[in-house]
């Protein structure tokens, strides 16, 4: 090897004629990218930290949003038993997102467009999707794919970041139509780094596109701390970068979600009158793993889980709650069981629907089947009819 | 009937379906104020404004991944990527969106769009304009894949493409884009997708073909009648994706000696696939080994030597006489 100090050109007699660039100093790559708001309504003691923020929901909708963690939480916790009991197939678990969850929907009406990625059921089952979908789809049943007739998301996506820039393309079908839906997508910290998330950023830029840009930074994707995911010190920033209104949000305080998203998608809504796109980075943490296949010990401290703990977005609003007297504490008992018992039940309708139905898996590659398909349809149908297969 | 160039027989169908649709809209690279760099677009963005005639960023994924959300979201977006070889940077939005959104959906979310890509050699372009990649698309469910011959059935088909509920690669010979022109009529016309046309009748022996190549493949089809007196059925396939095995299986029964002649490499190819179905559905007709005139499996070569690579009539001649000359 030759030593650091050593040309690294071997010198011919004209490399040292050449001008020497100037040397970057350290001041010259801290690039000022702006001043980011960062956004907190309740603390994480419960306490109101910013009172001029702070949405005044009535209590009914309080409620409602509290409810939709507990169930969002009841059912994660019961698809990890499900799973490690063979009864469900690989999942993402989204404990302890579930404030960035709810809070990013809640401000959107039903006739809005939502594109989630995976790790977003607690989205989906505001949004209309049924438990016992959910627990379809993620025990290998394509059925579970399509969206509810009423509700207008598309299926979530698996391939990191590749539904941002279809959802682009949807929010400029609104333009299209001067339709005055928006549409919201999510996405976790890994897909910053994918081009076509960053296509995305900067196709809605140019045309002012009525999207809203959720990045649930949850501080990992699988084994990769967001510290090595970008070099900039918020993912925010980001969308600085292409000309897009960014916030951080703390992701585990509800109200603070759902401000700065209903701020969002008012600015979506008024595209025509100076608004357009808005990137929220919801700064919130993965509590537990990828997904079911996932070992989080080999690459994270059990410590950096535990510091997050008293961060817990539903136990925050708890407190939120009965403070302010919409909540006793012995409701909350109540409403945990009450959702755990509309877990139960789903799980039952699930057991009743979990049936595989071989027979449909050509149905649906196109409008009418070519004749390829059918040929291939009729000997893979002869294959199950010789196995008894129905 | 009007005398058009295929430019200009594509330009009248993106026009028509545009007037006859207001879903219809074109985007790409170039497309609007430039009018394409082929002008394949030319004049539309005066006749229908920016809305409809759009011109996007520099990312061919990025024109693909929002074409398939404006497709989601119930339009029928025609976007040009403005030579195939590009295709790739969209292979993600292709394979895991365009392709993939009705099955993904369960039929909620069909895909009515057309990717638009001048593809082929010998227009003397500079590397990464000459590729003919259609195996890969027809490689992915989901994809409908047709490539034109000439100004005429460019005309129908791009016509069938836009009104296809289901996302079609459409591949544009820009060899052929002004090469010759053809009587075009001016009332809208459309064709089936997945029918090949059988442009000669013959007895002796089947040429199959497709796109910019089917000029030195008719060109050798003549030869071999007027030099050799031999009876050749020339087939244009069309359609890459369905692709017309009833139509060209007969001809071949008929026959008992086949032709293949491509401009895309040969492994794995649709001249592969060809192969493949004849074995299938004529082998007992067989009267001699099917033949393959292809490009070869090199990176396309640069412009000074791209003649050498192409299948030229010459080479199809002599392949169609080791055909028929098999005992």
């Amino acid at each position: 090897m030759r030593p650091r100090s050593a040309p690294a050109v071997a010198g011919n007699g004209h490399a040292s004629a050449r001008p020497r660039a100037p040397a970057l100093t350290a001041a010259a790559t801290s690039l000022d990218l702006g001043a980011i708001e960062y956004l907190q309504i309740l603390n994480e003691r419960g306490e109101v930290v910013n009172a001029a923020r702070d949405p005044h929901l009535p209590d009914a909708e309080l409620l409602k949003i509290h409810r939709a963690m507990v169930l969002t939480r009841k059912l994660d916790i019961r698809m990890l038993n499900m799973q490690r009991q063979g009864e469900m197939g690989t999942f993402a678990p989204g404990l302890g997102q579930e404030a960035t969850q709810i809070g990013q929907v809640y401000p959107l009406e039903a006739r809005d467009w939502f594109a989630p990625s995976y790790r977003s059921f607690g989205a989906q089952l505001w949004r209309g999707w049924p438990i016992e979908q959910l627990l379809l789809l993620w025990d290998g049943f394509f059925e579970g794919f399509g969206p509810p007739p009423d509700v207008n998301d598309l299926p979530f996506s698996i391939v990191i970041g590749s539904h941002v820039l279809p959802a682009v393309g949807i929010a400029q079908a609104i333009q299209y139509r001067e339709d005055r839906a928006v549409i919201l997508t999510n996405f976790g910290d890994g897909a910053v780094s994918q081009g076509a998330v960053n296509e995305a950023f900067n196709f809605a830029a140019v045309v002012k596109a009525p999207i809203v840009f959720i990045c649930e930074n949850n501080g990992w994707a699988i084994s990769m701390p967001v510290e090595k995911q970008a070099a900039t010190q918020w993912l925010a920033q980001r969308g600085v970068g292409f000309g897009i209104p960014s916030i951080r949000v703390d992701g585990n305080d509800v109200l603070g979600m759902i401000v700065a998203t209903r701020d969002a998608v008012d600015r979506a809504r008024n595209w025509k009158k100076g608004g357009g796109p808005t990137l929220i980075e919801a700064v919130t943490y993965r509590m537990s793993l990828h997904t079911t296949a996932d070992e989080p010990k080999v690459y994270r401290e059990e410590s950096k889980v535990r510091a997050w703990e008293s961060k817990c977005p539903i136990n925050r609003f708890e407190k939120y709650l009965v403070h302010r007297g919409t909540l006793k504490a012995a409701d909350c008992e109540r409403i945990a069981k009450e959702c755990e018992d509309e877990v139960l039940a789903a799980r039952e309708k699930f057991r009743s629907r979990a049936i595989p139905n071989p027979r449909e898996v050509f149905d649906f590659v196109y409008e009418k089947m070519t004749p390829e398909l059918r040929q291939q349809q009729a000997e893979y149908f002869a294959k199950l009819d010789r196995k008894g297969i129905k | 009937m009007p005398l058009m160039t295929m430019v200009q027989a594509l330009n009248l169908a993106l026009d028509q379906s545009m007037a006859a649709d207001p879903d219809v809209l074109c985007m790409g690279e170039d497309i609007a104020v430039n009018g394409g760099v082929f002008r394949v677009t030319k004049g539309l963005l005066e006749k229908y404004g920016p809305k409809r005639v759009r011109d996007t960023p520099l990312a061919e994924c990025g024109i693909v991944g929002t074409a398939v959300g404006m497709a989601i979201a119930g339009l029928k977006p025609v976007a040009e990527i403005q030579f195939s070889g590009f295709t790739v940077q969209a292979f993600d939005q292709i394979e895991q969106n365009m392709a993939r959104y009705r099955n993904r959906s369960r039929g909620r979310y069909p895909i009515n769009m057309v990717m638009r890509c001048p593809y082929g050699g010998g227009i003397r372009a500079v590397e990464h304009h000459s590729e003919s990649r259609e195996a890969y698309w027809a490689h992915t469910p989901g994809l409908t894949v047709v490539i034109p011959s000439g100004p005429r059935n460019a005309r129908a088909l791009l016509n069938a493409a836009i009104n296809h509920h289901d996302p079609v690669v459409f591949y544009e010979p820009k060899a052929v884009y002004r090469a010759f022109k053809e009587d075009v009529p001016d009332e809208p016309e459309t064709m089936e997708i997945g029918k090949a046309r059988i442009v000669r009748d013959g007895t002796d022996i089947t040429l199959i073909s497709w796109g910019a190549i089917m000029r030195p493949t008719l060109e050798a089809a003549d030869d071999l009648r007027d030099l050799h007196k031999v009876s050749v059925e020339v087939i244009d396939l069309l359609s890459i994706k369905p692709m017309d095995t009833e139509t060209f299986a007969a001809s071949v029964s008929k026959t008992g000696r086949c032709v293949i002649v491509a401009e895309a490499p040969r492994t794995c190819s649709v001249s592969s696939e060809i192969i493949a179905r004849l074995n299938e559905t004529a082998f007992e007709y067989l009267q001699a080994p099917i033949k393959r005139v292809t490009g070869y499996d090199i990176h396309f070569p640069f412009f000074q030597v791209e003649q050498h690579y192409l299948p030229d009539s010459e080479t199809i001649v002599e392949a169609a006489l080791e055909t028929l000359a098999w005992k």
